[in-house]
């Protein structure tokens, strides 16, 4: 799958901003990723571990956070949140309606870097 | 002991993909070419489709494919021998084409002759669904022999995508897929989505299929 290329992704973001004259070396990644993502926090690691061997960001920790799945009513605007079982039926918990738009859930995000 | 510092970043992690991307459509604008982004599971009929879509428009729409493939030139090869400009791309392992690939598939075409290029993407419905391609829009293809159940499996292809078409109905006798749950599945999903049901053996639906896309590319290239 494509966590390979993610994981690159967020290490070369994660070096960009860690200049080596102020930066020792990167504790942890903060990451914000939607639930509607198929991404395996287990192997975004694994990968990051193999990439990141070398670099200031060797051994950091990927924390990542799932942030929800939302949905908009088409009929009345309601905004409200679904899990991902949720996606089997979805209706607007205000107005019963069926026809709802996706307005967040499919995100990723860096957040922050701890660093030394 | 050192104290650990915060450094603020809020980046999106597929910026320059996105950025890419939107690049590629501007420049699309300006040679008027419409770009469809065609994905599917292995085995859907993406090749059959391009090649019954493209006989079916043939005199209205000037057409030019790129082909991904994990290793091999079998689908190019296909389109290439009906007098079709195609361009293989192969991804080498990769399980999606992102809009760095397709600008080098765009490069090897020659945009000022062609109202429309089709990508045919890896036959996955997981990972092509979080790359956006430069495409104009997004089409992917379900067939009877996977299932209805597919739109709450892989439930952000179906998000993604503006056209659905329900391919090999020629096989829904032998079969137990249920047309009107699939929509519904569908819709659910993605209310503005436009579902048509084909055969593209038969031939059966392509029409308004075709109808649909004719009108959309028209449109596209007169807008600019």
């Amino acid at each position: 799958m494509h966590e390979l290329q993610v994981t690159e992704s967020i290490l070369n973001i994660a070096l960009k901003h860690s200049p080596p004259d102020k930066v020792k070396k990167i504790i942890a990644i903060h990451l914000t990723i939607g639930e509607l993502s198929e991404l395996e926090d287990e192997w975004l690691q694994h990968y990051f571990d193999y990439l990141s061997k070398n670099t200031l960001a060797q051994g950091a920790k990927l924390v990542i956070e799932r942030s929800p799945i939302r949905m908009e009513c088409n009929s009345c605007n309601h905004r409200f949140r679904i899990k991902r079982d949720g996606i089997k039926h979805i209706e607007c918990p205000q107005c019963r309606h069926q026809q709802c738009t996706l307005i967040s859930g499919r995100e990723y995000h860096i957040k922050h870097l701890e660093v030394l | 002991m050192e104290e650990i510092r915060l450094i603020e970043i809020k980046e999106e992690i597929h910026a320059d993909n996105t950025e890419k991307a939107n690049l590629l459509r501007t420049q699309l604008s300006k040679s008027k070419t419409f770009l469809l982004n065609l994905m599917s599971s292995p085995g859907a009929g993406k090749t059959t489709t391009i090649l019954k879509t493209i006989e079916t428009m043939q005199g209205k729409i000037r057409t030019g494919v790129i082909e991904a493939d994990i290793d091999s030139m079998v689908d190019a090869e296909k389109i290439a021998a009906i007098g079709i400009e195609a361009v293989q791309l192969r991804t080498g392992g990769f399980c999606h084409l992102d809009a760095f690939m397709v600008e080098k598939g765009l490069e090897g075409l020659n945009l000022d002759n062609l109202d429309l290029v089709i990508i045919e993407n890896v036959g996955n419905l997981v990972c092509p669904a979080e790359f956006d391609t430069g495409a104009i829009k997004n089409v992917m293809i379900l067939s009877v022999p996977e299932g209805d159940d597919k739109p709450l499996k892989y439930p952000l292809m179906f998000t993604v995508c503006d056209v659905l078409l329900i391919n090999k109905i020629d096989y829904l006798s032998l079969s137990d897929f249920n047309v009107d749950a699939a929509i519904a599945r569908a819709k659910n999903l993605n209310p503005d989505i436009e579902i048509f049901t084909i055969s593209s053996r038969t031939g059966e639906g392509i029409e308004k299929w075709t109808e649909w896309l004719v009108k959309e590319v028209n449109y596209f290239i007169h807008q600019q």
